[in-house]
């Protein structure tokens, strides 16, 4: 028996988000009193995947090909499915990412191992397997039991942390048979050099108040201050203010940064069920009766275009 | 092309979300159920595009009970040609994806397209399962698909970027912002729908969940905000600093 978690590789790199899936399965791997193992598929440095001790990985299997460097799904699903057979895992942990929300559900329909999607705490253990998600896109939370044999977790990002314990994970490779792939990767567009919006920790977000796209000059910065990513209501991604990938609200990306800023954004229950579980939410907003005050820990009650460059100015003097 | 588009059935984003039985069940008081808007707004709509491009059809496919028939007859005044409703609770993920797949592993389908997740268990899941089940690739998150003979350039969302991906029919995608933009049913629509077919086949027996909820709960509460002065803003740096620890 063993807990498996889920190595996402980019550029021969441990993704950020892996080592919080790793934090995750070694923490569950305790709990069951057993092992974490981490599965790595693709090209990666073997240092890196040693480091992954340091999150309670006691091990890392290496599945050295670079056909798997490119995720066609259907294509890694059945490698992660044999290598979790070979290492006899019971649990397998995923990013509740773009990656795990292409992988989780194959894995789960192959190894009929029933699956929860955007778990925020460990399994509860006791004499069953229940793990609690977020529901109704942030306005409630689900304790799901999983009823089969093995298991499937995806855990949202930023739910859990990255747990640092010490040590180092022994790296075994490992062959397998892997198909030919029915999916070309034409081209890889890096939007920018700022940090992607799902993996932040601290978000900046602006909406219809800004009343134009030329006035996101400040919000930019700030972002950049903080080394934070940009987020945007719906209202702004519908009128191409910003782009799309930057909406976050219940029919965009649901986020849960450890900081949320929200500039001039009234706080719709809509865009309140994508950012809600963020762990601070520090509101400004010119009129107090804005619905997001009652969901903020913090409010300025002020003109953006007065409040937003005197934080920067702050902000600045604190990041000296 | 033959186009399978799967929809289900939600609480209105604007639902007061409150639970019953001892927080064991959703309360439906007062809850207006809609069509779960990215299964609407983006995978139908651009399954519909698809096939005003280049023939072929689209069918919907549901699975629940009687009460889902509405959110049916509006996807077919949106414009699918016919719909399957697979009568059953749907139990879980894995129970909706099975028999989906049941269904449609004997028809033949091009293009199969579900919406990014639902609005109210959020798993982003079904279309994974689906593919997995039909042995197809997958694509999740998908913001742009074009058809040339049977071949697609889809455009997927991925960490901090996009990829452009070639993928040969037949397929599974989930449909994110940007695939296709919302259509409202106009008055046309909604005659022609009420004579399109909406056929309901029981569904598979032998399949059965394998999760299921325990409990419910509200998210927990936040304390009270606390007001910072327009003219303080360092106060505010300084608390997010050493109160909050989040800077």
């Amino acid at each position: 028996m063993a807990v498996i978690a889920y190595i996402e590789l980019s550029g021969n790199k441990v993704k950020k988000a892996s080592l919080e899936t790793a934090s995750y399965a070694a923490a569950t791997a305790q709990k069951l009193g057993t092992e974490a193992i981490g599965l790595a598929l693709g090209s990666a440095d073997a240092s890196e995947l040693e480091a992954l001790g340091k999150y309670g990985l006691s091990k890392v299997v290496h599945v050295n090909n670079a056909q798997l460097d490119n995720l066609d799904s259907r294509v890694q699903s059945k490698v992660v499915a044999d290598q979790m057979n070979a290492l006899g895992g019971k649990v397998l942990v995923f990013s509740h990412n773009y990656t795990g929300k292409a992988l989780a559900p194959r894995l789960s329909a192959r190894l009929n191992a029933g699956l929860v999607a955007g778990a925020v705490a460990l399994p509860e253990t006791d004499g069953g397997f229940v793990v609690e998600k977020t529901a109704f896109s942030g306005k409630g939370l689900a304790k799901v039991s999983i009823n089969s044999d093995l298991k499937v977790i995806s855990i949202g990002p930023n739910s859990f942390g990255v747990k640092e314990v010490g040590g180092s994970a022994a790296v075994e490779t490992a062959d397998a048979a892997v198909e030919a792939s029915s999916v070309t990767v034409k081209e890889t567009v890096k939007l920018s050099d700022k940090i992607p919006l799902s993996e932040a920790e601290l978000v900046v977000s602006a909406g219809r108040g800004l009343r134009g796209p030329e006035n996101w000059g400040m919000v930019e910065e700030m972002a950049d201050i903080l080394g934070a990513a940009t987020a945007c209501s719906r209202a702004v991604s519908d009128v191409d203010w910003r782009p799309h990938h930057e909406h976050v609200g219940q029919t965009g990306l649901a986020i849960s940064p450890n900081l949320y800023i929200a500039i001039a954004i009234s706080g719709a229950i809509q865009h309140l069920a994508g950012v809600s579980s963020s762990k601070t939410i520090v509101v400004v907003n010119k009129d107090p009766e804005a619905p997001f005050f009652k969901s903020a820990d913090y409010g300025i009650v002020g003109d953006a275009f007065d409040v937003v460059p005197k934080m920067n100015a702050a902000l600045k003097k604190l990041k000296g | 092309m033959k186009i399978l588009v799967c929809i289900s059935k939600v609480p209105d984003t604007t639902s007061k979300i409150a639970f019953t039985d001892n927080n064991t069940k959703f309360s439906e008081d007062g809850v207006t159920y809609i069509m779960n808007p990215t299964d609407e707004w983006y995978a139908l709509v651009r399954g519909v595009e698809l096939k005003e491009a280049h023939g072929g059809s689209v069918t919907v496919v549901c699975v629940g009970d009687s009460s889902n028939d509405q959110i049916i007859r509006k996807s077919l005044a949106i414009g699918a040609d016919d719909a399957v409703r697979i009568d059953a609770q749907p139990d879980d993920s894995y129970f909706v994806a099975a028999q989906i797949a049941n269904y449609a592993k004997e028809q033949g389908f091009d293009v199969i397209i579900t919406g990014k997740e639902t609005i109210n268990y959020n798993g982003s899941v079904v279309g994974g399962m689906l593919a997995e089940l039909l042995d197809l690739p997958y694509v999740a998150l998908v913001t742009k698909m074009d058809i040339a003979g049977n071949e697609a350039t889809i455009e997927r969302e991925i960490e901090g970027g996009k990829e452009i991906l070639s993928v040969p029919t037949p397929f599974v995608i989930s449909a994110n912002k940007g695939l296709a933009e919302q259509r409202i049913p106009n008055m046309r629509g909604i005659m022609a729908a009420r004579k399109k077919p909406l056929n309901v086949i029981p569904a598979d027996a032998g399949i059965s969940a394998n999760t299921s909820v325990v409990s419910y709960s509200a998210p927990p509460a936040r304390t009270a905000c606390k007001y910072v002065d327009a003219d303080n803003v360092d106060e505010l740096i300084r608390l997010l600093h050493e109160e909050a620890k989040a800077i």
